[in-house]
C-alpha cells in the first residue's frame, strides 16, 4: 500500500530547494518612477465572482445546476405539453405502458410485461410517452405536475425555514445575553426531538394537503437554520470589523444590514440546498406512508406510493417518478455540496 | 438521512461543554440529563396534547357505535374526563411504566405491543448498522487511500447515489429486480434469515453512503498532518502508519455519526418495513397512525425519542473519552 505524498511536506526537499535559488545578485530593483503611484494590475474580484467562477470549475455542480434547469423547466411546461390534464380519467386507456414514436429501442415500445403491443390489441392511436395509470390518468402529465407540487413545497418550506432560522439566529446572537440563553435553551430541546415524529403529529392534526405538508415541515426545519445563522453571527460579532464600524456610530439595522448579514449568506445559502433536498424527501415520505397529498392531485411520492402497488405488473408507473425525484435529490446535494466548497472562505487564496 | 441533518449533528460535539476536564465531567453529565428529562417531559407533553386535537375518534366505525356504546366506551378508556385530568393520569402511569391500553386491539397493552414488535425492527437495524459501517469503511478508506484515482471517483459516485435516492425508493427497486424479477431472495414477510436479507440492505445504504463520505475527508485531513510525515520519518512500514496512526485517528470522529444515523435508520425503518411486511415497530407505528391508535401512537413516539436522546448522549460522551485533543474550554459560545 502506498500513498503519494504531498510536495511540500517534505522539509528535506524544501530545504533542498533552498540552496538551488538563484543568488542575491541576480536580484536588480526594478525601475521606480516616482510620478506614477502604484497600481494593482490584476482586476480586483469580488467574493462572489470567486465562488462564482469555483462553483463552474466543479463539474458535479454545473451538471447539477443543468439538470435542475431542465427539471424545473419541465416541471412547469411539462403539464401543458399535451392535451391531457393531470385529473383527466379515460377509462379505455388505462394501464397502458410507455410509448414514443421513434424511440421504442429504449423501451418505450407499449409492449406490457408479457411483450404483446397493447396499443395494437386495443386500438389506441394516441402514444403516451409515459404510459398511463389505472384510471387512464397521462402519466407524464402527472410526473411533471407532481415534480412542480413537490419542487413547489420544498423551496416554500425552504423559504420558510430560512426567514424564521434567520430571524430567531439573528435576534438571539446579535442580543446575546439572557435572551440569548433562553433561546437556545428552547432550541436545545427542540434539537432533542426526532423531526420526523413531529412531522407525522402535525400532518394528523391538519388535514393532509399542501399547506399542511409545508407546516408539518417548516415546524421542525427552521432549528437548524436558526443554528448555522447564530453560530456565524456570534463569530463575526466579535471581530474588527464589526466593532470600527460600531465606533463609527453604525445603527444596529446597519450592522445587520451591512455587514452581518452579507457574511452569513454562504452558509445560509448552503443550508437552504442541503434543506430543499430534505423537503422533497419528507414530502415524499409522507405521502409514501398515506399520509401526504390524496390523489388525483399529483406530487412525487403519491406517483411513487401509487406505482409502488402495481409496480409487479406496470413497473413504468414506479421507474418514472423515482428516476425523477432521485434526479432532483442528487442534483441539490451535488449543487450543495459544490458551493459549500466555493463559499468557503478558507478556500479563498 | 438527509445531509442537512449531518451537517447539523456533526456541530454537536463542539457544543459539548466541560469547562474544566476533570472535575466537571460529572457536572455535565448531569446537566445533560436535566435536558434528557426536561426533553422528554417537553415532548409527553406536546404529543399528549396534540393528539387531542386529532380530528376522529379511535374506536372502529363509530358510526356504527349507539349513543350508549360510545359513553360506555369513553369511560373505560378514561375519555370521559376532562383533558387536564387525563394528562395527569397518564403522566402517573408513565412514571410506573405503564403506558395504557391499545384502542385497537382489546386488552392488549401498549408496553407489551412494542415489546413484541422491538425484536424484528432492532435485528433488521443492527444488521443494517453494522453492514452499512463496515462497508463504508472501507470504501471511504480506499477512496482515501487512492485518492483522485478512478477508484476513488466510483466509491464517492456510490456515496452521492447512496445519500440522495431516498432508501423507500431503493427499497422498492430492490424489491422489484431482485425479489420479482430476478427471484433471488424473497420479496417480503418474515420467514427465516433470508428475508431480512433485503430489508437490511435497503436501511444499509444510507449507512454506507454516511460513511463512506466522513471517513473519506477523515482520512484525507488526517494524511496531511504532521505526525503523518513524522511516523513515515521514522522509518515506520506504510501499513502501520495507515493502520495505527491515520484510520485511528480517522476513526474517532466517525462516533459522531452515530447519532444522524440512528435517526435514519429509525426512519427508514418506517417505510421499509411497510415495503417488505416486516413485523416491526415501524410497520406498527404507520398501521396505528392510519387507524388513530392514539395509545399506541403515544407509546411508540415516547419509545422513539427516548431512543434518539440517549444515543445522541451516549454519543457526545463517548466523544469526548476517546478523543484527548478536546478540551472542551471555552466551546459555550459555539
Amino acid at each position: 500500500m502506498t500513498v503519494k505524498m504531498k510536495k511540500d511536506v517534505n522539509p528535506i526537499d524544501s530545504r533542498l530547494n533552498h540552496l538551488t535559488e538563484p543568488p542575491d545578485e541576480l536580484f536588480v530593483p526594478a525601475p521606480l518612477d516616482r510620478d506614477v503611484s502604484e497600481e494593482i494590475m490584476t482586476p480586483s474580484i469580488s467574493f462572489w465572482q470567486e465562488a462564482r467562477e469555483r462553483l463552474f470549475k466543479n463539474k458535479g455542480a454545473v451538471f447539477s445546476l443543468i439538470v435542475l434547469a431542465l427539471l424545473t423547466l419541465l416541471a412547469l411546461v411539462g403539464p401543458a405539453i399535451n392535451e391531457h390534464s393531470y385529473r383527466s380519467q379515460n377509462i379505455a386507456h388505462s394501464n397502458l405502458p410507455p410509448k414514443v414514436a421513434g424511440l421504442e429501442w429504449l423501451g418505450f415500445d407499449g409492449k406490457d410485461v408479457k411483450g404483446n403491443d397493447v396499443y395494437a390489441t386495443r386500438n389506441i392511436e394516441e402514444n403516451y410517452w409515459f404510459g398511463t395509470d389505472e384510471f387512464g390518468r397521462d402519466l407524464w402529465t402527472r410526473v411533471w405536475k407532481g415534480t412542480q407540487i413537490s419542487l413547489f413545497i420544498a423551496v416554500v418550506a425552504a423559504a420558510l425555514d430560512l426567514a424564521i432560522g434567520v430571524l430567531y439566529g439573528g435576534i438571539s446572537s446579535f442580543y446575546g445575553g439572557r435572551l440569548d440563553n433562553i433561546m437556545q435553551r428552547i432550541i436545545e430541546v427542540l434539537v432533542g426531538i426526532p423531526n420526523l415524529i413531529v412531522i407525522i403529529l402535525f400532518i394528523l392534526i391538519l388535514e393532509p394537503g399542501i399547506t399542511s405538508i409545508i407546516l408539518a415541515l417548516v415546524v421542525t426545519g427552521w432549528v437548524g437554520m436558526a443554528r448555522v445563522v447564530r453560530g456565524q453571527i456570534l463569530q463575526l460579532k466579535g471581530q474588527e470589523f464589526i466593532l470600527a464600524s460600531r465606533t463609527l456610530g453604525a445603527s444596529n439595522a446597519r450592522l445587520i444590514g451591512k455587514h452581518l448579514l452579507p457574511n452569513v449568506m454562504g452558509p445560509i445559502i448552503v443550508t437552504v440546498m442541503f434543506t430543499i433536498p430534505t423537503a422533497i424527501f419528507f414530502e415524499a415520505f409522507l405521502s409514501f406512508i398515506g399520509l401526504g397529498l390524496q390523489a388525483p392531485l399529483a406530487s412525487l411520492g403519491v406517483l411513487i406510493e401509487d406505482g409502488y402497488k402495481s409496480m409487479r405488473y406496470f413497473s413504468y408507473k414506479l421507474i418514472f417518478p423515482a428516476a425523477v425525484i432521485s434526479l432532483i435529490m442528487i442534483s441539490f446535494n451535488l449543487l450543495a455540496d459544490g458551493l459549500r466548497d466555493a463559499l468557503d472562505p478558507k478556500m479563498r487564496r | 438521512m438527509h445531509p442537512s441533518f449531518c451537517f447539523m449533528v456533526r456541530i454537536s460535539p463542539a457544543t459539548v461543554v466541560f469547562k474544566d476536564r476533570g472535575v466537571n465531567v460529572k457536572g455535565y453529565i448531569f446537566k445533560r440529563v436535566g435536558f434528557m428529562i426536561v426533553t422528554l417531559f417537553v415532548i409527553v407533553t406536546a404529543t399528549f396534547f396534540l393528539m387531542q386535537l386529532i380530528p376522529g375518534t379511535p374506536f372502529t366505525n363509530p358510526e356504527k357505535l349507539t349513543e350508549k356504546q360510545l359513553v360506555i366506551l369513553n369511560a373505560k378508556y378514561g375519555l370521559d374526563q376532562p383533558v387536564a385530568i387525563q394528562y395527569l393520569k397518564y403522566i402517573g402511569n408513565l412514571l410506573q411504566g405503564d403506558l395504557g391500553y391499545s384502542f385497537q386491539y382489546e386488552g392488549r397493552t401498549v408496553f407489551s405491543m412494542i415489546g413484541d414488535r422491538i425484536g424484528p425492527s432492532a435485528f433488521i437495524g443492527l444488521q443494517a448498522l453494522i453492514f452499512g459501517s463496515i462497508i463504508g469503511l472501507l470504501l471511504g478508506i480506499f477512496s482515501a487511500l487512492k485518492h483522485n484515482s478512478v477508484y476513488d471517483y466510483l466509491s464517492v459516485t456510490i456515496a452521492v447515489l447512496g445519500m440522495s435516492i431516498p432508501s423507500f425508493v431503493f427499497a422498492a427497486l430492490l424489491q422489484y429486480y431482485v425479489g420479482v424479477k430476478l427471484e433471488w431472495l424473497p420479496v417480503a414477510l418474515w420467514e427465516g434469515y433470508s428475508s431480512t436479507i433485503l430489508p437490511s440492505f435497503a436501511l444499509s445504504v444510507t449507512v454506507i453512503a454516511t460513511v463512506a463520505r466522513f471517513i473519506r475527508s477523515e482520512m484525507l485531513e488526517v494524511l496531511g498532518q504532521d505526525y503523518v510525515t513524522t511516523a513515515r520519518a521514522k522509518g515506520l512500514s506504510e501499513w502501520t502508519v495507515i493502520v495505527k496512526h491515520v484510520t485511528r485517528n480517522a476513526l474517532i470522529p466517525v462516533v459522531t455519526m452515530l447519532g444522524p444515523l440512528a435517526v435514519s435508520i429509525m426512519t427508514g425503518t418506517l417505510v421499509i418495513e411497510k415495503i417488505f411486511s416486516v413485523p416491526g415497530l415501524g410497520e406498527q407505528f404507520t398501521l396505528s397512525i392510519l387507524v388513530l391508535d392514539y395509545s399506541v401512537i403515544m407509546g411508540i413516539t415516547l419509545f422513539y425519542s427516548g431512543l434518539f436522546i440517549l444515543v445522541v448522549f451516549l454519543v457526545d460522551i463517548l466523544y469526548g473519552l476517546l478523543d484527548p485533543r478536546i478540551d472542551y474550554k471555552g466551546a459555550e459560545q459555539s
